[in-house]
């Protein structure tokens, strides 16, 4: 050392900590001057998920298809479980798609960190990129399920209203509270790997409990009244119910329904972020 | 030292501590659920490591520093610290500008091309997709890798990767590199190639820290050495008297190890 403190030095010629963790706000500067490596990164692990299989990218297609097959064939003609709802069909097909959209996008951002091992430890960038791709892949993969869904829709004879136009208003809600939820379990997920063997638990009942294949007001009817409340609140059954709302006539809410949707969008956007942000320099080691 | 000097690295007593997961513990899962109720991970078994403690340094613009040491001395995780890459547990390391680290690690996303591998590198470090583009076929003439380029990265060598990911770095110009051992996985020729490529960045003003298995090429290449010694510095100044004192210490160690015998 030369004599002067350290102190001294740093602040003379500008030095930056490699260690503290940046402000948010250039924090979130720095990721959005990466938005095109998170798009790239979203596209690389699109190419390399349909790289080994013959159909390639149909699969894309064919996933929500089959998906939504087998759920009506269960819950349609086995079980019966479509009593007391109006087309049944596109109920469950929009449950489905919805729910998978929240399911996949959490759980793969909860390895997401883990996943990238080989770029975090080669070059420094602001981790928040990571869980970010995750859901931007998954948004891609969504918008060819709504458009299978939009498709359903018609051939089962829903009519086109205005209320269509409150879709991409839904969808902005819905990604905005999937990204935050995504971005909590990202941190968990990043120092932990019991999290993602406990998190098909944590789908499984979620999935359970958001009435993708059953109508949560008929199905409580006979329990006690603040049952009823707490799955209709949850934002799984309130992102589910707001694009059926959106898309079929025989499907309306009540007005809280899209204020929750409004507050856990905001809520889960906000502490996921901030939270994320926080863990940043624990992604390291 | 002079005081007209520019400073790009500073480390403050640094200290890095990690943990190591020696893979999972042998035995029943009763015995794990045991280990679990008793307060221990019952999945892993860790060990904690002190690879560098108390480190101290300041590097200024235009100087190539060789780092020297035996294995586990710590010189690893001194530039993966000045990097950002490891959290200090004590101490800190403050830069002028992000550092970037070369390490042996070559592959960014095996299962894309390296053709991608370059996308995704240049992007992370904050290049637009124009400036990537730019780049591009520099990188790929000076990988040498043209034929390979549309192949998955995963099948590539080690060399191979570690020559892409050097191209792809050196591509730009750095204020701070940090080259981790990258040049001695690749070919002879490669590795001349990377030696101008590592002066005439070193002469632009920047400031490079090297590792390298080969002192001959530290003697070539730097102006400074330190000698890391068990996490911390032994001996820093001069690169020929430096070296000498660490060739000096290997030998006497050699023959009191052949004494011994």
């Amino acid at each position: 050392m030369t004599g002067k403190s350290v102190n001294a030095i740093i602040d003379e010629f500008g030095l930056v900590s490699a260690s503290k963790i940046p402000p948010l706000g250039s924090y979130l500067k720095q990721t959005w001057q990466r938005r095109d490596f998170i798009i790239e990164l979203a596209r690389a692990r699109s190419t390399a998920e349909y790289s080994d299989s013959m159909l390639g990218r149909v699969w894309q297609l064919l996933t929500p298809l089959l998906n939504a097959a087998i759920y009506f064939f269960i819950f349609g003609i086995l079980l019966g479980t479509k009593k007391g709802i109006e087309n049944y069909t596109t109920f469950l097909v929009a449950g489905v798609f919805v729910f998978n959209f929240m399911q996949v996008s959490v759980t793969l951002a909860a390895s997401a960190l883990p996943r990238n091992l080989l770029l975090i430890q080669a070059i420094h960038f602001p981790k928040l990129v990571l869980p970010l791709a995750v859901v931007v892949q998954q948004i891609q993969q969504y918008f060819v399920s709504l458009a299978v869904l939009i498709v359903i829709v018609l051939l089962t004879g829903e009519p086109v209203t205005l209320m269509w136009l409150a879709m991409p208003v839904v969808l902005i809600l819905q990604i905005l509270f999937t990204t935050g939820l995504g971005l909590i379990f990202a941190r968990w997920g990043a120092n932990s790997r019991d999290i993602n063997q406990l998190l098909p638990f944590f789908t499984r009942s979620w999935r359970y409990v958001s009435g993708v294949f059953f109508s949560i007001t008929v199905f409580t009817a006979t329990f006690a009244e603040w049952i009823s409340t707490v799955l209709l609140l949850n934002p799984g059954a309130v992102y589910i119910d707001l694009v059926r709302d959106s898309l079929m006539t025989s499907q309306t809410n009540e007005p809280i329904i899209w204020i929750m949707g409004v507050f856990w969008a905001f809520l889960f956007f906000l502490v996921g972020l901030i939270y994320f942000h926080r863990g940043e320099r624990k992604y390291v080691n | 030292m002079s005081t007209d000097k520019i400073p790009t690295v500073v480390v403050d007593d640094l200290h890095v501590r990690y943990k190591l997961i020696r893979g999972a513990r042998a035995g029943s899962a009763a015995g794990a659920l045991l280990s679990l109720l008793s307060g221990k991970s019952p999945g892993q078994l860790i060990q904690s490591v002190h690879a560098v403690k108390g480190v101290s340094l300041t590097a200024y613009a235009g100087d190539t520093i060789g780092l020297v040491g035996r294995n586990g001395s710590g010189k690893s995780s001194l530039l993966k610290a000045i990097a950002g890459l490891l959290q200090p547990s004590q101490g800190d390391v403050y830069t002028a500008s992000q550092a970037t680290l070369l390490g042996v690690n070559g592959a960014l996303n095996k299962a894309v091309s390296g053709n991608r591998n370059i996308t995704i590198g240049g992007l992370a470090m904050g290049m637009s997709r124009a400036e990537v583009e730019e780049i591009r076929p520099g990188v790929i003439e000076f990988s040498d890798l043209a034929e390979f380029i549309d192949l998955p990265m995963g099948t590539y060598s080690t060399g191979m990767q570690a020559r892409l990911r050097f191209s792809i770095a050196a591509a730009r110009q750095h204020e701070i590199l940090l080259v981790d051992e990258t040049l001695s996985t690749g070919d002879t020729e490669f590795q001349e190639r990377s030696q101008t490529k590592i002066r005439s960045l070193a002469n632009s003003a920047g400031t490079v820290f090297l590792v390298a298995h080969s002192q001959t090429m530290i003697r070539e290449v730097c102006n400074r050495a330190i000698w890391l010694d068990q996490g911390v510095i032994k001996l820093d100044g001069e690169t020929a008297e430096v070296l000498d004192a660490y060739e000096a210490d290997i030998q006497e160690k050699k023959a009191a190890r052949d004494e011994g015998n």
